[in-house]
């Protein structure tokens, strides 16, 4: 049997006394677009967050593509992987931030060879080749030389996208890419993240636009309390959730 | 009073003046050097997570603050060798204000490193970066554009420290003006031509300081 | 090192001792008093002067911060003199020492006035307020405020400062622990001692400092 994409079996998660993740399992395979939806507290963000190790924690196991990551576990002593290793498990994954994150002292191009040349080991030209490939698919081929501060928030995001998918992710992890836009800028980078979404990149978005998860995902998880309370085909999920919270969840979201 | 202005001895013995603030620069820019590799280490065991590694050097940063350079200078050249820690008066006092200098500048970095959102740290990682690329292709450089006008008049104040190296009998600026003094009586002259140099110095540092932050600022 | 000796040459000198340390004390506390007299005046010179007043100020200021404490210190003592003032070399070390606090005290000042929003001004004199009453009570006490974390930093740096003293002869506490060392020839012992005892009224001050602050903070 091959392996998922990701594997995720009873993750449990707490800061101090809260605990945040109570038990998530899911699984997704290569090609999956699939949304986290669900209110603010309900975890979906530290699930996302401990798909690529920002955040440790404390119980289960996550897979990707059949590899435990983060942790080893030997004789029953639960032991954190060398920082070295994690860091090549993370380059499996690449992710979004809501806060962009672009490092403001470095051109757009620069923001995107930067793990090319230092993880990936490519030569500087090549770097620089692969990063104006990515640059300009979303759409700032022109801008590359311009520095974050220079750029519109929705210029940031797709530039940070760009600085994640360059370094060729088997998975892509996008974090409320939106929350932190204007209004107006939104659009563009939906439009980039669904064409990624057409081009069959996996991906895994813990977002707000109901709409766009509507539209794009193959599957939507709702969390709600640390754990995943309802999920499946939006086209059958949202005209019909099953869950009263879901139900509630969506009469609230601004879904018209 | 009688006293007519006259700086014929002053210029006779400038080449001296202008070889103690030479002097004086190198001290400073060596310390400095120094002093930003031990600020750097001490900042960054500031914010660490372990108490084991902020006890010593929240430690040493208080002690050097509250205690009189002099009395640090006087301690290195003349006690430590009881200790058996013999040094050249040039290389202990590059020592002592190489440590402190590491004090003052550990709480400059620090500030320069809080500011810095965390944000950045994490978005080095999630490419796969290791903690110590994330520290020298990211934080470092940041945190070095953070702090350079408050880097600029640490390094203008090192530099007037160095007039301190005078007390074990380096030869460097005051040390020399003092010479000139008491050698040829003139006082006045002496002591308006060794603080105009001061001046003219920090002036001019403050100048370059100025530079490089425009160099560095990014554009926006 | 041989602590029971060492005890007792402490305990024979505990005179000398407590006389350099009432000596630094009175030197800082002078230097600090007249210093911050002088320094508001310069602070205010800089932030309400008119042309003439401000360009002099700032001259002085940039003059004084630009030159080496220890230059002040070695000016004041020779050229004083020379001028025909006869000072004594405790008047002229706490002279130069008021002069050094006075332009930081300015500066501290400066900013702090600086740094309280156009718009309060505005709105006092939209209120009917005189300048007077503006300054009396919206802008002094916010400055006096936003002035004090600086301010008994400048303190503390007074009692530092007052160990270059020791080299134009005032007994203050370092030149009575060399004094002491050239009988004793325990230079590491007494060294850390005077080291210690002005660590622990820099430390005090510093203490003392925060507790003013958390007490005059404004609830927000």
């Amino acid at each position: 049997m091959p392996d998922h994409l990701l594997e995720i079996e009873d993750l449990h998660k707490s800061f101090g006394e809260t605990e945040v993740l109570k038990g998530v399992d899911f699984t997704m395979d290569k090609g999956d677009v699939v949304s986290v939806i669900g209110s603010s507290g309900s975890g979906k963000t530290t699930l996302l967050r401990c798909i690529n190790m920002l955040e440790e924690f404390e119980g289960g196991t996550i897979r990707i593509e059949g590899e435990v990551i983060g942790y080893t576990t030997a004789g029953g002593h639960r032991r954190r992987k060398p920082e070295k290793e994690i860091a090549r498990q993370r380059a499996l994954t690449g992710m979004a931030f809501q806060q962009f994150n672009l490092f403001p002292h470095m051109s757009a191009i620069d923001n995107v060879t930067l793990g090319l040349i230092k993880v990936k080991k490519l030569p500087k030209e090549e770097a620089r080749a692969v990063a104006m490939r990515w640059l300009d698919r979303v759409g700032l081929g022109e801008r590359a030389g311009h520095y974050p501060g220079q750029l519109s928030g929705g210029q940031q995001q797709r530039v940070a996208i760009a600085r994640a998918i360059a370094m060729n992710p088997h998975l892509m992890l996008f974090d409320e890419v939106t929350s932190a836009l204007d209004p107006e800028l939104v659009n563009e980078v939906l439009q980039v993240i669904r064409s990624l979404a057409e081009d069959g990149m996996s991906m895994l978005l813990v977002t707000h636009e109901m709409r766009f998860a509507h539209e794009v995902s193959d599957i939507v998880v709702f969390m709600n309390d640390g754990v995943i309370a309802e999920m499946g085909n939006p086209r059958e999920i949202f005209p019909n959730p099953s869950t009263r919270r879901l139900a509630e969840f969506l009469k609230t979201s601004s879904f018209n | 009073m009688g006293y007519t202005l006259n700086f014929d001895a002053v210029w006779r013995s400038f080449d001296l003046l202008l070889a103690g603030l030479a002097l004086g620069l190198a001290l400073a820019f060596a310390a400095i050097l120094l002093g930003c590799v031990i600020g750097l280490v001490t900042a960054f065991a500031l914010l660490a997570k372990s108490r084991m590694a902020r006890m010593p050097a929240g430690l040493y940063v208080t002690i050097i603050r509250n205690t009189p350079i002099l009395v640090l200078i006087l301690f290195t050249y003349f006690a430590l060798p009881e200790l058996g820690i013999r040094l050249g008066k040039i290389e202990s006092f590059i020592l002592t204000l190489a440590i402190y200098s590491g004090a003052y500048l550990a709480e400059v970095f620090r500030g320069g490193l809080l500011a810095i959102p965390p944000g950045l740290r994490e978005a080095g990682l999630a490419i796969g970066l290791t903690e110590m690329q994330i520290r020298t292709s990211i934080i470092v450089p940041l945190m070095i554009r953070n702090v350079l006008p408050s880097l600029g008049s640490t390094i203008i104040s090192l530099f007037k420290d160095t007039s301190l190296a005078a007390a074990i009998a380096v030869p460097e600026l005051t040390f020399e003006a003092r010479k000139i003094n008491v050698e040829t009586f003139r006082v006045i002259e002496t002591w308006i031509v060794a603080s105009l140099m001061y001046v003219a110095t920090c002036t001019a540092l403050a100048a370059i300081m100025r530079k490089v932050e425009q160099r560095l600022t990014v554009p926006r | 090192m041989d602590p029971i000796r060492f005890g007792e040459m402490l305990w024979l000198a505990r005179m000398p001792i407590l006389k350099g340390l009432g000596m630094t004390v009175s030197i800082s506390a002078l230097a600090i008093i007249l210093g911050t007299l002088l320094g508001i005046f310069v602070g205010l010179s800089l932030t309400y002067g008119a042309r003439p007043l401000r360009w002099l100020v700032r001259g002085y200021t940039d003059f004084i911060r630009g030159t080496p404490v220890l230059v002040l210190v070695l000016a004041s003592y020779y050229v004083l003199s020379t001028v025909g003032l006869d000072l004594t070399a405790f008047q002229a070390g706490v002279l130069a020492l008021t002069v050094f606090c006075s332009s930081h005290v300015g500066e501290i000042l400066r900013g702090a006035l600086q740094s309280i929003p156009k718009g309060q001004i505005e709105a006092a004199k939209a209120i009917g307020l005189t300048f007077r009453e503006t300054f009396a009570y919206i802008l002094g006490p916010q400055a006096l405020r936003q002035a004090l974390p600086a301010w008994v930093n400048t303190a503390a740096e007074m009692v530092k400062a007052s160990t270059l003293l020791s080299i134009i002869g005032v007994s203050e506490l370092l030149l009575r622990t060399q004094e002491l060392i050239s009988r004793t020839f325990m230079s590491l012992e007494f060294y850390f001692f005077a080291g210690l005892l002005y660590f622990t009224i820099n430390y005090a001050i510093e203490h003392l400092g925060r507790y003013v602050e958390r007490k005059t903070a404004v609830p927000s």
